[in-house]
């Protein structure tokens, strides 16, 4: 059984008197573990398809699978709970709460998911130790480095430890070196079994995900792993 | 999410704008002491003149010349009618009656005290031996005017304390002679001071026998009759048959007011209850005011927020969670407001009752507790439209703002 099962997906958007295919008749299958990269010109939509996956948008037509389970079918609050134990989310502008420290925007989703204090602070120390975080606990948002503010992101993003990680352009505001520390974050994060689904404009970051996806005006216009 | 974690998360956004939380909190905290210092103000002087009126006497019953339909005071009457006046004599014949116990005829006019040099200026009343003990007045000093005929008029004087203190200053008042007026008296008595009093300042007061005011003032006539009644049963009865007798006395005609100190105050206190609800209304209005404040720092908080709100979304918090955030923002603006403007409201009564002491500056329970009440429900209720606004943001639009 697949981790994500899409079929039939449509996402259109209407502006004015037009209406943008932003996704048109999507299949698509990845499985448990896969590490795969989206790629395709600006406007094809990969971010819409992120979206989805992440259960923050809902399609049109089609139906989206997640670990066997129809859940475009599921409430808003139901789908929150899948959001909140199953899915981690990197953005491309990190995301992090300004006024919360590192600390505290890494035990965010344990906060918001009712998680007693004592069990947080353990997961977000540890977590601070892998991500090489340590000294940075107590600092602001603003007072990180681009890169350190994306660990904090991506630590946050697997507090919960969620089956799937979906990162829209996560290397996007970064320079060249940092960008590659992310991505062996990133790339370690699924050796340990996480599906990774990024979506990248970088073809050397793109070339290294054991799978792409080549999107063209909300198609699937090349998939290296050929159809299910 | 848990409470203390909603909490914590509310304050920590309340905070992270300081400037519009605290003009928010500002707003609130003016309201809620607006309406304490007010509500104080119109219950202390509620309670200001029902007091000053208890301490006219006890179970007093006044008579004064002139109709007036309602019973109560009535200036147009006063000016259009020409009453019979009130004698010496329709005193004297109240005294007779059953339901009452003491009577003193009083009349008023202004005249001078002199004594060894000094001379001031006097309020005069002339009354009995039964005016002390009907208005509660107390001796400090001598004696109170002599259990005499009332048409005799012996040549002696009560003087309030502060007349006492300037005429004689540290010398001993009674027992010397006085010139008020045309006459020379003997001072036999000093009252004790009793501070500001509702309409006579008994301070600067002089006592003479009342024949002797009428033919200093030239004139035979009362300003009032006091009666004290049996108890606080009899004073209606003491009313009736006070205005019964002087009916019969004026050849049936009905041309004096009688009225009951319990009359005049249910009056006063109707009034001045109104008035402190009336004003605790107007403060009401800045309370609104003020949630209306909290509504819009609300808001402005949701389109400053809408980013975070999407982020917040995308890690798993249900509309729910972010209802209860914002809500709790809400509620703890109006919340802490409410408190620093009791706090303040408070502190300025107390400041109130330092520089006035004898007016009773307290706010009423019941205008603390509306007053608190209204600006916790005013700012939750004000709240909930932008806590909806946020839990409702499309988690994608919201997120692509930045
Ligand atoms: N909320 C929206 N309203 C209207 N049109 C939208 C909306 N979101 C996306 N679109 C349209 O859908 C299409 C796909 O957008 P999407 O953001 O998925 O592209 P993308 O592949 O992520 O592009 P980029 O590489 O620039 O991020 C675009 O034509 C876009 O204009
Ligand atoms: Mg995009």
């Amino acid at each position: 059984m697949p981790l994500i099962e899409l079929s039939g997906i449509e996402r259109r958007f209407q502006l004015g008197d037009t209406t943008v295919h932003a996704l048109a008749g999507l299949d698509l299958a990845i499985a448990a573990g896969e590490y795969v990269a989206v790629m395709g010109p600006s406007g094809s939509g990969k971010s819409t398809l992120l979206n989805l996956l992440g259960l923050l948008d809902r399609p049109d037509a089609g139906s989206y699978r997640l670990e066997g389970r129809d859940v475009t079918t599921l409430s808003p609050d139901e789908q929150a709970t899948v959001r909140s134990t199953r899915i981690g989310f990197v953005f491309q502008s990190f995301h992090l709460v300004p006024r919360l420290t590192a600390a505290e925007n890494i035990a965010l989703p344990m906060t918001l998911a009712g998680i007693a204090p004592a069990e947080r602070n353990r997961r977000v120390a540890q977590a601070l130790k892998d991500f090489g975080l340590d000294r940075r606990a107590d600092h602001r948002p603003d007072q990180l480095s681009g890169g350190q503010r994306q660990r904090v992101a991506i630590a946050r993003a697997t507090i919960m430890q969620p089956a799937l990680i979906l990162a829209d352009e996560p290397t996007g505001n970064l320079d060249r070196h940092t960008g590659e520390e992310v991505v062996n974050l990133l790339e370690a994060l699924n050796a340990s079994g996480v599906t990774l689904v990024v979506v990248t404009h970088d073809p050397g970051m793109g070339a290294r995900a054991r799978r792409q996806l080549v999107m063209e005006d909300g198609r699937l216009q090349s998939d290296t792993q050929g159809g299910r | 999410m848990r409470l203390a974690d909603t909490l914590r998360f509310a304050r920590d956004a309340a905070t992270g704008t300081p400037l519009r939380t605290a003009l928010s909190v500002l707003a609130m905290s003016i309201g809620v002491a607006a309406v304490v210092i007010l509500t104080a103000l119109g219950d202390g002087a509620r309670r200001y003149v029902v007091g000053q009126f208890s301490s006219l006497g006890t179970n007093l019953v006044i008579v004064l010349p002139g109709r007036s339909g309602t019973g109560g005071f009535n200036p147009a009457n006063a000016i259009t009618s020409t009453p019979r006046d009130l004698t010496v004599d329709d005193a004297a014949s109240l005294r007779r009656l059953s339901a009452v116990r003491r009577v003193a005829p009083l009349t008023v006019g202004t005249s001078e005290i002199a004594h060894g040099g000094k001379l001031r200026e006097i309020m005069v009343a002339g009354s009995t031996a039964e005016f002390l003990p009907i208005r509660n007045f107390e001796l400090a000093q001598g004696s109170g005017l002599p259990e005499e005929d009332w048409s005799r008029g012996s040549p002696v004087a009560v003087i309030g304390a502060k007349i006492r203190d300037e005429i004689f200053g540290s010398q001993t008042a009674v027992g010397q002679l006085v010139r008020i007026g045309d006459r020379r008296l003997r001072v036999v008595g000093v009252l004790r001071p009793s501070g500001q009093g509702l309409g006579m300042n008994t301070d600067e007061l002089v006592i003479v026998p009342v024949a002797l005011a009428q033919s200093l003032f030239n004139t035979n006539t009362l300003f009032r009759i006091l009666i004290e009644a049996n108890s606080r049963e009899a004073i209606e009865q003491a009313r009736d048959q006070a205005l019964a007798t002087l009916k019969q006395r004026h050849r049936g005609e009905e041309d004096v007011t009688v009225i009951t100190q319990d009359a005049v105050l249910a009056t006063f206190d109707k009034l001045l209850g109104a008035l402190t609800l009336a004003v605790a209304g107007i403060a009401a209005i800045s309370l609104a005011v003020a949630g209306i404040l909290v509504m819009n720092v609300m808001l402005v908080a949701v389109t400053q927020r809408t980013g975070e709100i999407g982020l917040l979304k995308a890690l798993g918090a249900t509309a729910r969670t972010i209802r209860l955030a914002f809500l709790a923002e809400a509620a703890m603006l109006s919340a802490v407001g409410a408190l620093l403007g009791y706090l303040l409201g408070q502190a300025g009564v107390f400041a109130l009752r330092q520089f006035f002491p004898v007016f009773p500056a307290y706010p009423p329970d019941w205008a603390v507790i509306a007053g608190l009440g209204t600006a916790l429900a005013t700012g939750l209720i004000f709240g909930v439209m932008p806590a909806r606004r946020a839990a409702r943001l499309d988690p994608v639009q919201a997120l692509m703002k930045r």
